[in-house]
């Protein structure tokens, strides 16, 4: 299949336009995501091949327009609702937490919950506290929720035409920092499938886990530590939950070594599940050191530059963990 | 105007074709009854220790949910509160599996995973009640914009929530989501004046709750909620409304004789205020009517009465008498 660069952006704009062309029950909805394309810029032109029916600007009103997709996804049509930061989700929590996730099953299964709902996650952008969290771990908790954070362009159009045709409500944590990053796309129809993690880099010492931001700033350090005689292998596991578990397991007993990356705070975040994955597991006892974990520190991201730095995982932390027991 | 109407022992009706439709009117009196007859039966189960959980009566409230629901198309949406039972017999979930629901059995309407607070009946177009205060109203407006979406005409959605959740924040955005885009919803407030035990004199300071529709470029309809027929026709005509102008919010003045739940002591009110409402209850009011306009005799009355308890031993021996979930069974449906 032919495939061209094109940036994390448009891959999941492509993924957006395919399945809205495909099914005429997908939709979209959200806050500024029409005329003014999205507050990244992700649905540009949208609003002229699909129209205001289609791709419909809601008032600032969280709640109620993550309930109408509740409410449209049970009675037949399957939402892609944007929330303009992740950190919002904290505005409409009961519409995901209780109503979202459990709708199905409370019912005794008679009912499905087609949702998708795409927000940007975590750091870097200077935006200060309520506009740069990574709150992945909160949604992995909660039965009933998928949760999917890819980490390129390819992975961000595969993954989100799965999320769309899943049945379930599905969170898709897009990373900001990465929207401009280019990757090679094919141009035809391909997905992939959630829950199931991809081993970005090969190796035989050490297992960097990790997924979004992170993924790509753990292959540089593992280049990197490739001209030290290295070899380290980076898995990303793309879907949170459900969680590739046999991916992980596969990786720890090659490798024997692992490190856990993510941007959010490490003190309860989903690192310590994989760790405890592993601990449950077989791969235990091929665990050669402790498992490392690098994470955000147990601190709100500050506005100043050098605190935000400071506070957010760097290529520096990983490599220090891997060094710590490589 | 409407509060004076309250203590009335009888009701009223201005399109007296309605009065010609006797089976209408038996329809009408039977769900009254059902769901009277069905919410004390729930209490006496529930105090003998075979209910799991809680519940929430809505003794007194019949003829909002029944006028409400009957006065709906079997295709309507619906969307119900935690004090739902009334409502989803007026559209017409049967009652062997929401008293299976109840008693938490696997024949119950949600296999036994959701119970009182939780009926849903999707083939009558009930989307589940929710144990969330004001948390339907945006679902309803999402089920709403399905309608619009695909095109289909002569549907509306209807959110009940009562004044309690009209203080919520997802009403009130809901509100305002549904009028500016004009989505078919029929908001149904159902003012009994108790959230819980906070009168409605200590939540809201403009008690005339009404008035919150013209803030959304809403139309209100108002009626008597203890006037089964008041609160049919008043339906009717705000669903009408919604076809043909857009969202309206509907207000049924009524009360709550029941307790709030299993844990009410009655603190907050008297005994003589709840006696002057039982005295113009919902059931007796419109049997009132019905025998002093000669619509029905008193052996009709009496047979409705007869045939509703019925059914009723017969949903309590349908529950009592299901299998239980298996605990095999208790991780399907987490995921579709």
């Amino acid at each position: 299949m032919p495939e061209r660069e094109i940036t994390y952006a448009n891959a999941i704009k492509e993924a957006m336009c395919e399945e809205m062309r495909r099914d005429p029950d997908v939709y979209f909805m959200g806050e500024d995501i029409g005329v003014y394309r999205g507050a990244f810029g992700v649905s540009a032109g949208m609003l002229d091949e699909f129209g205001p029916d289609r791709v419909i600007d809601t008032p600032i009103s969280e709640t109620a327009f993550v309930g109408a997709g509740v409410g449209s996804a049970i009675t037949g049509t399957r939402p892609i609702v944007e929330l303009m930061f992740s950190d919002f989700m904290a505005v409409c929590y009961d519409q995901i937490i209780n109503q979202a996730a459990k709708t199905r099953y409370m019912c005794g299964g008679k009912v499905k919950v087609p949702m998708v709902i795409r927000t940007p996650s975590g750091g870097g952008t200077g935006v200060a506290a309520q506009h740069s969290q990574s709150l992945e771990q909160m949604y992995c908790h909660v039965p009933g929720l998928k949760v999917v954070a890819p980490s390129t362009p390819y992975d961000a159009k595969g993954l989100l035409k799965s999320a769309v045709r899943d049945d379930n409500c599905v969170i898709f944590l897009e990373q900001k920092l990465l929207y401009h990053s280019k990757g090679m796309v094919p141009e035809g129809e391909y997905t992939i499938p959630l829950g199931a993690a991809d081993v970005k880099r090969d190796g035989s010492d050490l297992s960097v886990i990790t997924y979004g931001r992170t993924v790509q700033m753990s292959i540089s350090v593992a280049d990197r530590l490739a001209g030290e005689g290295a070899s380290v292998e980076v898995l990303d596991l793309r879907t949170l939950s459900p969680l590739d578990e046999a991916s992980i397991i596969k990786s720890v007993r090659k490798t024997g070594k692992v490190v856990i990356v993510h941007e959010a705070v490490k003190f309860g975040g989903f690192g310590g599940e994989i760790a405890g994955v592993i601990a449950d597991s077989e791969a235990f006892r091929c665990l050669d050191a402790p498992i490392k974990r690098v994470g955000a520190l147990y601190s709100p991201i500050p506005f100043n530059p050098i605190l935000e730095k400071t506070v957010l995982p760097s290529e520096d932390r990983i490599e220090k963990a891997i060094r710590e027991i490589l | 105007m409407v509060k004076d109407l309250l203590f009335s022992h009888s009701c009223v009706c201005k399109d007296r074709s309605l009065l010609s439709d006797k089976a209408l009117l038996r329809k009408m009196l039977e769900n009254l009854m059902i769901v009277r007859k069905f919410e004390e039966k729930v209490f006496e189960l529930f105090g003998k220790g075979l209910i799991h959980g809680t519940i929430h009566l809505g003794i007194g409230e019949e003829a909002t949910g029944v006028g409400t629901a009957m006065a709906l198309s079997p295709d309507d949406f619906m969307l119900v509160t935690h004090r739902g039972h009334g409502q989803v017999i007026g559209k017409g979930c049967g009652i062997n599996g929401m008293m299976a629901e109840i008693l938490a059995k696997r024949t119950g309407v949600c296999h036994g995973r959701g119970g009182s607070m939780h009926i849903a009946d999707f083939d009558k177009g009930i989307l589940g009640a929710n144990g969330i205060v004001g948390a339907n109203a945006p679902i309803a407006c999402g089920a709403a914009m399905t309608l619009k979406l695909k095109g289909i005409k002569n549907r509306v959605s209807v959110a009940f929530f009562g004044d309690g959740a009209s203080n919520q924040g997802a009403v009130h955005e809901s509100m305002n989501f549904a009028s500016v885009k004009n989505l078919p919803v029929m908001f149904c407030l159902i003012n009994n004046t108790y959230g819980m035990s906070t009168h409605i004199s200590n939540a809201v300071k403009e008690t005339d709750l009404a008035k919150r529709a013209a803030g959304y470029g809403m139309k209100s309809f108002e009626c008597d909620g203890n006037d089964v027929l008041a609160v049919y026709e008043t339906a009717g005509k705000a669903r009408a409304h919604v076809l043909g102008n857009g969202p309206c919010l509907l207000v049924e003045h009524t009360y709550r004789t029941s307790g709030h739940s299993k844990s009410d002591g009655n603190l907050y009110r008297t005994k003589e205020e709840i006696a002057g409402w039982e005295a113009v209850n919902p059931v007796a009011r419109f049997s009132n009517f019905l025998l002093e306009n000669k619509l029905f005799t008193r052996e009709e009355i009496d047979a409705a009465d007869n045939h509703t308890a019925d059914s009723i031993d017969k949903a309590v021996e349908y529950g009592l008498s299901s299998p239980d979930p298996s605990p095999d069974e208790v991780l399907n449906n987490v995921f579709a």
